[in-house]
């Protein structure tokens, strides 16, 4: 072809020290508020319970039940705001392999040229998956009301027939209160068939550098199989980890659509991320294939599930709102108006970033091949996913001692230079551009 | 330039050139009806007309002579709607979803898939019309002020929302199905008028050469799809807005796809009766649909691309690439299944707990299982590659899956209403010949419409096909091996200069 660009095939990333100083410092400085953070909490309810006699006096809450008889601890909201990044986190590192098992999976050829930014996503789920363990066997009983063994004992005044019903879903086989193994087992296989599967697509996606024909595509079609195992084992366990470890928070309730919901918003998440990681690299002269072609798809993609993230959030309050069953609606009423109304604009917010913001501001087509639109839409994105986790992860856990300050500032620090630590580290490990890839001739002439 | 991958296959086979195609598909439109389409149809009629004495009894006896009683107020009528409105969700999710895709293999099907789901829609439609019971007066259905006899319609009621939402789908699709066709039947239109250049009537002609010349002369197709093509010309300028129409289409039409199962899944979600509340009943009924949707479509397709030997278009590859949306499909809907059943063991809620316990071991057992069988278990077998690629399996397949998903929403209206809270009120439901009846009369609308389609109009995009031909004919892949060899031989010739 006389039009073809040379491009360097072999490029690879470099990890300088320099970031890598930056990434330590940020962890450091997170480290530094989250200290700060649990300071100013431990000096402020240090002597005793915020708002607590006015609470017990008050009778609890349905949500809150018998979890309020143990006591509200400063360190619940630690526990509680490490939770909800191990959670954001391992959403989006999950993602990212989820990105590149469709891309498989549809033959999509547009995105080959950036397929290992999605592919250094998996690399950080042994260290969600750690966090989040760590977490539970310290603060089980902070932040899952469920954990609590009086729940279980008919005899005991804090018997709850509705909770001791689903007994068997944490605790199986053992007794209703001992030792959560069912769920364990649960949380250790989802992180086990997580990384595996990915190690096994990445192991051939990374094996097509060496291969001396490019028309072997004997990597391309086991990656591709080993894809749709992922994406098989990923749909039923996308659903039952939601379950796990973010419905059961608030263990009264409960919603069909919630694993989807919950899927959707990591989905997009995940879809910012790599669209900003794009952009970052582009940025620093990598990724010279990589134009306003394929960042309008990028853009495409958030745009398309933000309004898909808005399509479930909406089915899910919709439905409930118009059944108006208590057992339902105290999920939304606790957010709107339980807990002295605090988490009420984190609500409202969550659906202004989350649908209107990317549904205005990415609907034209020249936003979509502007880096600088994407990536004001994909902090944005960010930002409101981050928050829409928050709102579910913290009125169950922390109740009406939520906020947003120095913890929750410094935990999301730490996260975010320890995903990026990881992603760049992983990245520096191979050739940045799939040179072998049967779909690469493809993104390379990518035009629409 | 448009590029493609070598492990890509073609999806038009056999070298056909731009002119095979424009011939391979006017063929069955310009030429004399043969005796298979002859007897399909006649059969689609009859079976429309016998339909249609049950249609008129309906609404002479009123919809008393369903099987309905005091518990299930909603069984066939809604069950066929439903099962309607879900085939139709395929065509426009292969116009619009797989165009915003860049799927070139929808090119294909999509002239077909359009078709089908309007003639759905409106058999879908046709069961409204038949439950009002009293068809004149449908347009009460709409916001009209009470002085046109009708009372204001309920705005909150989800039923008058199923008006708008199917309304407006069918709208759009029908739009955007003839803004497709106009190109393609402008080309029918030139080729007509060109047998009336080609053979003047002169006033020389002796009386043979009169009749041979009046045989060829083709001035009523002419006169037709000129009236249809709405004076195409085919200029770069038109092409160019047509392409931006699609695209708008498009945009317009995914939102509108997603919405209208959505709902109709309000239909049942929104109220508070045990397995019809449920919150996942939006994005699950919608991917019920397009499940259904996809079979249908497949059904048909592997039907004509028999009949009118467009074994070249329609390929292998096309047919897999389908068979993966079904179990894709199938498989949400499978966890959709299962997470209902979870969630109503996890709630805690024992009418909820009942009302699945009761569709998967009660009186409907045989319909949950159909339903298990035929939606959750039979779509697996396609992923088996031999499977996904025969002909035989994905039609008995495709067949399965519209039984399944019948099942399905029979099994969700019936066996929830049938057992209330009453147990004295509890009943069964047996369907009455008006039932079955007026089912018939919807496949033979269906069928009737659908040949009438497949005869008179082009069943394939002849330009959409044209577009995409030169990147995925055979030619492209080997050109894309080809051009990965020659470059490896110059990397290697370097390598050892």
């Amino acid at each position: 072809m006389a039009d073809h660009i040379q491009y360097n095939l072999e490029e690879r990333y470099e990890f300088t020290p320099k970031l890598r100083k930056q990434l330590l410092m940020v962890i450091g400085i997170g480290l530094l508020l989250l200290v700060a953070g649990a300071v100013f909490l431990a000096l402020d309810t240090g002597g005793g319970h915020h708002g607590g006699g006015e609470h017990h006096g008050g009778g609890h809450h349905e949500g809150g039940g018998g979890g309020e008889e143990h006591g509200y601890n400063w360190m619940t909201r630690i526990w509680a705001n490490f939770w909800l990044n191990g959670i954001f986190f391992t959403e989006i590192a999950v993602m990212g392999v989820l990105f590149l098992a469709i891309q498989y999976l549809a033959k999509a050829g547009w995105s080959a040229s950036f397929l290992r930014i999605p592919t250094a996503f998996g690399n950080f789920l042994p260290f969600t998956g750690g966090v989040l363990l760590i977490v539970f066997l310290f603060a089980n009983h902070d932040l899952f009301h469920w954990t609590h063994s009086s729940l279980y004992d008919k005899a005991g005044e804090e018997y709850d027939s509705i909770i001791a019903n689903k007994a068997p879903f944490f605790f199986w086989p053992f007794e209703s209160g001992s030792f959560p193994v069912f769920w364990l087992a649960r949380f250790v296989l989802y992180f086990v068939l997580w990384y595996w599967l990915y190690t096994l697509i990445k192991k051939q996606h990374l094996a097509e550098d060496n291969i001396e024909n490019r028309l072997n595509v004997k990597h391309y079609d086991k990656a591709t199989v080993y894809s749709a195992i992922f994406i098989v084992i990923f749909a039923v366990t996308s659903s039952t980890s939601a379950w796990d470890w973010v419905m059961s928070i608030d263990t009264h309730w409960f919603s069909t659509m919630f694993g989807w919901y919950m899927f959707a918003s990591g989905w997009v998440s995940g879809l910012a991320v790599i669209t900003l990681a794009v952009i970052y690299l582009k940025e620093q002269g990598y990724l010279k294939m990589v134009n306003e072609n394929h960042l309008h798809d990028l853009g495409k993609f958030m745009f398309a599930f933000s309004i898909f993230w808005t399509y479930i959030w909406f089915s899910q309050f919709l439905l409930i709102y118009y059944a108006n069953m208590a057992e339902e609606t105290i999920y939304f009423y606790e957010r709107l108006y339980g807990y002295d109304g605090i988490y009420s604009p984190m609500l409202v917010l969550n659906l202004i970033i989350n649908f209107v913001f990317p549904f205005l501001f990415l609907m034209t087509r020249d936003a979509k091949r502007k880096a600088i639109f994407l990536k004001v839409a994909a902090w944005g994105i960010l930002i409101g996913h981050y928050l829409d986790f928050f709102v579910m992860i913290m009125p169950g856990t922390v109740k009406e001692n939520g906020g947003f300050f120095l913890v929750e500032i410094g935990t999301l620090l730490m996260f975010i230079g320890g995903f990026v630590l990881v992603f760049a580290n992983t990245l520096s490990k191979y050739g940045l551009i799939p040179k072998n890839h049967p779909m690469l001739e493809e993104s390379l002439h990518h035009s629409i | 330039m448009q590029v493609t991958s070598h492990v890509r296959e073609p999806l038009v086979t056999n070298g056909k050139t731009m002119h095979d195609i424009t011939q391979d598909i006017c063929r069955q439109v310009e030429a004399k009806p043969t005796l298979a389409w002859l007897v399909a149809f006649a059969i689609s009629v009859a079976t429309l007309l016998i339909g249609s004495v049950a249609l008129a009894s309906t609404w002479w006896y009123g919809i008393g002579v369903w099987g309905l009683n005091k518990t299930i107020g909603w069984a066939w009528d809604i069950t066929n709607f439903v099962w309607w409105v879900g085939i139709g969700h395929a065509g426009t999710l292969i116009s619009a979803i797989l165009l915003l895709f860049r799927q070139k293999w929808r090119t294909s099907i999509n002239r077909a898939a359009e078709a089908m789901t309007i003639f759905a829609v409106l058999c879908a439609g046709s069961f409204i019309l038949m439950h009002m019971g009293r068809p004149w007066l449908a347009h009460w259905a709409l916001p009209l002020p009470n002085t046109y006899g009708s009372l204001w319609v309920n705005f909150n009621s989800p039923l008058v929302w199923d008006v708008f939402a199917i309304s407006t789908y069918l709208t759009v699709s029908v739009v955007f199905w003839y803004v497709g066709l106009i190109p393609d039947l402008a080309t029918i239109r030139d080729r007509a008028k060109i047998t009336l250049e080609e053979n003047p009537l002169l006033p020389t002609d002796t009386a043979e050469e009169r009749k041979a010349k009046k045989a060829k002369r083709r001035p009523i197709s002419a006169f037709m799809y000129g009236l249809l093509s709405f004076g195409w010309e085919g200029g770069a300028k038109v092409w160019a807005r047509y392409e931006y129409v699609a695209l708008i289409l498009a945009g317009l039409s995914t939102p509108l796809v997603l919405s209208v199962h959505t709902i109709v899944s309000f239909d049942f979600a929104t109220s508070v009766i045990p397995g019809w509340h449920t919150t996942i009943f939006p994005p699950y009924f919608v991917a019920g649909a397009i499940f259904s949707g996809f079979a249908m479509v497949l059904t048909l397709m592997l039907i004509t691309r028999v009949v009118f030997k467009l074994e070249d278009y329609i390929t292998i590859e096309h047919i897999e690439v389908m068979n993966k949306v079904i179990i894709l499909t199938g498989s949400i809907v499978g966890i959709a299944y299962i997470t209902e059943f979870f969630v109503a063991w996890y709630s805690g809620v024992e009418y909820e707990s009942y009302a699945f316990i009761n569709r998967a071991f009660g009186p409907y057992w045989w319909a949950y299982a159909a339903m298990m069988t035929c939606n959750v278990i039979s779509p697996q077998l396609f992923w088996f590659r031999t499977i996904r690629r025969s002909l035989v399996w994905t039609f008995v397949l495709s067949i399965v899956v519209n039984i399944g998903m019948w099942f399905e929403r029979f099994v969700i209206i019936v066996t929830s209403l049938h057992r209330d809270y009453l147990p004295s009120s509890w009943a069964m439901f047996y369907p009455t010949i008006y039932d079955v009846g007026d089912y018939v009369f919807s496949f033979g609308l269906f069928f009737t419409l659908f040949f009438l389609f497949a005869k008179f109009l082009p069943v394939i995009n002849m330009a959409e096909v044209k577009t995409v031909l030169n990147s995925t004919d055979e030619k492209a892949k080997k050109d894309a091996e080809q051009r990965i060899r020659e470059e490896q031989k110059q990397t290697e010739t370097e390598t050892v200069g």
